[in-house]
C-alpha cells in the first residue's frame, strides 16, 4: 500500500518534470530492519520515512535516494552532524546544509518537496536584499526549525 | 538560506519525536526558530525580519 495517493503522484510527477533541473541526493539515514526489537534504540518513523523517499525518488529520475545505517554508518552520520533517526540530508545544487529530522508528513510534506526543488535549482525565491546580506556572512549560521506534525 | 550561503546549515526538527531536543530548547509553541542557540523566536516572521534575527544571532549583530 503507497503512502501517496495517486493523485498526489500524477501531481508530484508534473511539478518535478516542471521544475527540476539538476539531481539532488537525498541521503537517509535510518535504522536496519531487524527481527530484534531494541526498545531503546527502536524509531518510531524510520520505515515510513524510508518508504515515502522511495516512493519520491520512484516519481522522478532526478531524485536519488541513499539509505545509511545510523549504526553501521556512525561515522558518516557524525561528520553530517546527524545525531537523531530518521534524519534527511539533501544534497545538490546549495552552498550550505539543509537537514530534515524526523518524518516529513502533514504540511511539512510540501517543505519537504520545495526543499527538493530548490536543491535542485541552487536558487531560493528569496529577496535579492536577502542573499546579498547572506552572502556577506562572516561566520557559520545554524538556523533550528522546531516543527509538529499537522 | 541555505541553499544560498555556504555558512548557513539549516535544520527542520519535528520536535514530536525528538521529546528531548523539544525539553532542550524549551518547545511550546511551533513553529520554534533557533539560531546558533542565541537567538530564538515563535511563529512566522517576515523575510526581512528573519534576516535581522540572524545578523543579531551572528558576532556583527551583538556588538562583539
Amino acid at each position: 500500500m503507497p503512502l501517496l495517493r495517486a493523485e498526489d503522484r500524477r501531481q508530484l510527477e508534473q511539478i518535478f518534470a516542471s521544475q527540476l533541473t539538476d539531481p539532488v541526493t537525498l541521503v537517509l539515514f535510518t535504522q536496519h530492519d531487524s527481527p530484534l526489537v531494541i526498545p531503546a534504540q527502536e524509531c518510531q518513523t524510520c520505515r515510513e520515512t524510508r518508504e515515502l523517499l522511495e516512493e519520491l525518488a520512484d516519481i522522478s529520475d532526478k531524485i536519488k535516494l541513499e539509505v545509511k545505517d545510523f549504526i553501521r554508518d556512525a561515522s558518516e552520520a557524525r561528520t553530517l552532524g546527524v545525531h537523531v533517526i530518521p534524519a534527511i540530508i539533501f544534497q545538490g545544487k546549495n552552498r550550505g546544509t539543509l537537514r530534515y529530522f524526523g518524518i516529513p508528513s502533514g504540511y511539512e510534506f510540501s517543505v519537504l518537496v520545495q526543499d527538493i526543488i530548490d536543491v535542485s535549482n541552487g536558487t531560493t525565491r528569496l529577496a535579492a536584499e536577502t542573499r546579498e546580506q547572506l552572502a556577506k556572512l562572516a561566520e557559520p549560521v545554524h538556523i533550528q526549525v522546531m516543527v509538529t506534525p499537522t | 538560506m541555505a541553499v544560498e550561503s555556504e555558512k548557513v546549515t539549516a535544520d527542520v526538527i519535528e520536535v514530536s519525536e525528538f521529546p528531548l531536543i523539544a525539553r532542550l530548547y524549551n518547545v511550546f509553541a511551533v513553529p520554534k526558530v533557533v539560531i546558533n542557540d542565541r537567538v530564538s523566536f515563535e511563529g512566522a516572521m517576515p523575510e526581512a525580519l528573519f534576516l535581522q534575527k540572524i545578523l543579531e544571532a551572528t558576532a556583527e549583530g551583538t556588538g562583539f
